[in-house]
């Protein structure tokens, strides 16, 4: 494809909102005929640029050129007049209204006695044909279009503003396999007809399906800009969570393992799913070992955890505890059956802000007991001098505001809590997220020990590292699948694990070469 | 519950560091100006009877119902919701005591069952405020708006539009009888309101209300069982209300379907504001809640008493529990602790003055 001008280009942009800098002279360049991918993951800054782009946020620094203009673009009218049109995940579109009055919403045409409906409707059934829709009726209530018809519709009531770039925010989010094989087939027209497309989705076989160009974010820094032809994907993951490839093989596997005590599985889940959150999932917990859920962000893990804990009721699957068949939908119901679930959300659904240390050790044992019947003082105060110690809470005053005390140990206390349950099943979603390197040490060390004592632990954590080095067995999410499960042993390092994820859906499991040969033609 | 006092110095620091302090000095205050008034006003003598007879005692009298309706609100509210419905719950209760009174014989027998049906129906109608915001998942303040509205349209159906008045010596007891020479309704709002605060300290229950009014999220995922809390609380302020509808249709024996109970759901919320509980849930404080009440209906017997108009008596009302409120803001008092000490500074005198 020759190197013509870019439509857009922004240069050095830097976003910051109070206390952090979403964005750090990130550049982005869109060409026109051209299917730009933007990737990183959550929270690497890709929708503060989008937003900065549509004029939504103001920048701090940098410049946004269109069309090899300077511009400063006030608001999403002021993008919107220079050309720039969005279609968000939530379609944006007034469900009450006809298919025609939602694409010409803002741009009716206009007659001597005001808007002229049948020209109206026909323009729109016009537009509707330029993107491959013609046997759409534009007076058919838009409520009566499935959702990915919506979704061309939006894109349809964007071209009418004649875009030259067409913005589209995780558009295949809701969509299944022929949905999105349709909104593809519009992208590619669209960009044939010389549109220049800014494409965000999470999904890595889409990606590689759509885009020529992608441009990699990670922690609101701009990684690199690179020929989708010219990138594996093993060489994108680690571009996106920012380790070397070479540093991620020479990262060391975990060496001692512990020996499964017991034959039949603690918990067992057989197709355990929820609809838009995790697909059909097959997971097994034992004993005395520690499970690793890796994936990158937004692969569906904290999705899972959250079913197996009952937090999220499952639509589909069988679970069995200890043999016994059993259905999970509450959290009062897990604790019942002795799981425990540390959320990765510590601030809005872990510990209770207002509540001391004391009452916040007990809340969980409290909660199954009923409130009826009240922990004695003496309990409580037993319950507390233990894992204050044992978890080495600092400040150890129990009769504290647990919000005045640091991260790393409210941390402590939230896993005291559930520790102090008695669980046989203990989940960690993100237990050393956010928390001082010193208090991190100490959590994983704990980790390990509750598993050489008995307990079932699934432990969480977007550090690859960190899963590999926790954990006895992987398995590893993708777009919320589960895609594959590894023992873990000397062979499975943080890079054997982003080459699983890598290569999964290109449908020949034969290691590297296939992806570059794949990715090279 | 949280300082122990180890002497009255001690145990008076506590109180005044408490957030209802200042309710207490309100009522202090208010007594003192009827006191100005009249040098006479906080006598009080034997009556006839026997019976403790003067204004403090009318006071204790009229505190009784609010002192229910306050302390059921209390627990609403520290789970992060309000009930607005306690007014028209009272209410109904009356209505349907009256109603059943006024067919039934005057003995002891009919007055309990009477206080038994009052207890059903409101706790009935506690639970559809419960059931409303719980299971059905709508805000406190539009369910139990619901029912507020209802309700007293539900009393006006009971009475068939009457004012039904009915007697019965046992159940008129409840609110003109003495006991000890004190009024049966003031020992029975205190007896209630002890009996709660212990079931809440006691048990489990305060730390699991004020986990929901917290943070609901967290509090689901430690197991904390918040649909059927949810429904205890607000089937507690409904039989609390239900009662203090008792309260306040026996001392006249008569429903006044228009009248009764009567916007006392603001009485409510402002007792409990002022007792130290917030209304955004969390922390609350029974005994504040008890001190509120008894500072409104204080404050209702002032306003009548000073011979303020009737029409002007909500905007006295209004300024009072403003400059209250201002008093507990912790930011209002950090403005008087900073030019305090930024008086003290210069000179010793100023700091005297301020």
């Amino acid at each position: 494809m020759p190197e013509s001008l870019p439509i857009v280009e922004m240069v050095g942009i830097s976003i910051a909102f109070p206390g952090v800098k979403a964005l750090d002279g990130v550049g982005l360049r869109l060409f026109p005929g051209e299917v730009h991918t933007l990737m990183g993951e959550n929270g690497a800054g890709k929708s503060t640029l989008i937003k900065a782009l549509t004029g939504v946020y103001k920048i701090d620094d940098g410049e946004i050129r269109i069309a090899g203009e300077p511009r400063r673009l006030g608001g999403t009218a002021d993008a919107q007049h220079a050309g720039i049109s969005t279609v968000y995940q939530e379609v944006n579109l007034c469900a009450n209204l006809t298919i025609g009055e939602n694409v010409m919403l803002g741009h009716e045409v206009r007659g001597a006695a005001g808007i002229n409906w049948r020209a109206t409707h026909r323009a729109a059934g016009a537009t509707l044909a330029k993107l491959g829709l013609g046997h759409l009726d534009p007076r058919r209530p838009l409520a009566t279009l499935p959702l990915a018809l919506q979704q061309l519709v939006a894109i349809s009531r964007s071209m009418v503003a004649e875009c030259k770039v067409l913005i589209l925010d995780e558009p295949t989010s809701s969509l299944d396999a022929n949905e999105v094989e349709q909104l593809f087939t519009v992208i590619r027209g669209l960009r044939d007809q010389g549109v220049a497309i800014l494409f965000v989705s999470h999904f890595l076989d889409q990606v590689y399906a759509i885009s020529d160009r992608l441009t990699v974010l990670r922690n609101g820094r701009f990684e690199g800009e690179y020929r989708t032809s010219e990138l594996e994907r093993a060489q994108l993951i680690a571009k996106m969570i920012g380790k070397d490839l070479a540093v991620l093989k020479s990262l060391d596997a975990k060496e001692s393992r512990r020996v499964r005590t017991d034959e039949a599985p603690l918990y067992a889940a057989t197709g355990l799913g929820r609809k838009g959150a995790v697909e059909a999932v097959d997971i097994e917990l034992h004993r005395g070992e520690v499970v690793g859920l890796a994936g990158l962000l937004g692969s569906g893990r904290t999705e899972l955890a959250r079913l197996i804990y009952g937090a999220d009721r499952p639509d589909t699957g069988e679970v069995a505890v200890d043999g016994e068949p059993t259905e999970i939908t509450t959290p009062a119901k897990a604790l019942a059956h002795r799981i425990a679930f540390s959320s990765e959300n510590r601030r809005d659904e872990g510990i209770v802000r207002d509540l001391t240390v004391r009452e916040n050790l007990v809340l969980a044992v409290q909660a199954r007991r009923g409130w009826a019947r009240p922990l004695p003082r003496r309990e409580q105060d037993a319950i507390v001098a233990k894992y204050v110690s044992a978890l080495g809470v600092r400040p150890a005053d129990p009769e504290r505001p647990v919000r005045l005390l640091s991260g790393g140990n409210q941390q402590k206390v939230l896993l005291g809590r559930w520790l102090a349950t008695d669980p046989e099943i203990l989940i960690l979603d993100e237990p050393t997220r956010g928390i001082d390197v010193g208090a991190k040490a100490e959590i994983q060390e704990y980790v390990a020990d509750l598993a050489d004592d008995g307990l079932a632990v699934l432990f969480i954590s977007s550090e690859i590292e960190e899963v590999v080095r926790q954990s006895d067995r992987i398995v590893v999410l993708k777009d919320h699948r589960k895609i594959a499960e590894l023992e873990g042993g000397p062979g499975v390092s943080a890079e054997s694990i982003v080459t699983v994820i890598a290569e999964d859906g290109l449908g020949d499991p034969s290691a590297d070469t296939a992806v570059r040969e794949e990715a090279t033609t | 519950m949280s300082a122990n006092a180890h002497g009255p110095a001690e145990a008076l620091k506590g109180l005044v560091r408490r957030q209802y302090f200042w309710g207490i000095v309100a009522i202090a205050l208010l007594l003192l100006v009827n006191l100005v008034k009249d040098p006479g006003y906080l006598a009080v003598t034997i009556g006839s009877s026997g019976n403790l007879v003067g204004n403090v005692i009318d006071i204790l009298r009229a505190a009784a119902p609010i002192v229910l309706i306050a302390v059921g609100m209390c627990l609403v509210v520290a789970t992060g919701g309000i009930d607005l419905s306690v007014g028209s719950v009272m209410v109904v209760a009356g209505a349907v005591s009256m109603e059943f009174l006024s067919g039934a014989p005057d003995t002891l027998g009919s007055g309990l069952a009477a206080v038994g049906l009052v207890i059903a129906v409101s706790a009935a109608l506690g639970a559809v405020n419960g059931v409303l915001v719980s299971v059905v998942g709508l805000q406190p303040f539009i369910s139990t708006l619901v029912i507020m509205l209802a309700g007293r349209g539900l009393a006006k159906v009971i009475t068939g539009g009457q004012n039904t008045a009915a007697t019965n010596e046992s159940f008129r007891w409840i609110a003109n009888g003495h006991v000890l020479g004190l009024p049966v309704v003031f020992l029975l709002a205190l007896l209630l309101a002890v009996a709660m605060g212990i079931l809440v300290r006691r048990s489990a229950l305060g730390l699991m209300l004020e986990a929901i009014g917290m943070d609901a999220k967290a509090a689901r995922l430690a197991g904390v069982n918040r649909r059927a809390l949810l429904l205890t609380v607000y089937v507690l302020a409904g039989v609390l209300a239900g009662l203090a509808g008792v309260f306040a249709t026996a001392s006249v024996m008569t429903v006044d379907v228009s009248r009764t109970g009567y916007q006392l759901e603001l009485d409510a919320i402002l007792a409990v504001v002022i007792g130290g509980t917030s209304l955004a849930g969390g922390k609350f404080n029974i005994t504040g809640a008890v001190v509120g009440a008894i500072l409104i209906a204080t404050l209702d017997k002032t306003v009548v008493f000073l011979g303020v108009s009737s029409s002007a008596t909500p905007a006295f009302k209004a300024v009072v529990i403003v400059v209250l409120c201002l008093l507990q803001s912790e930011r209002v008092r950090r403005a008087f602790r900073q030019r305090r000490a930024a008086a003290a500074r210069p000179a010793e005198r100023e700091a005297v003055a301020a």
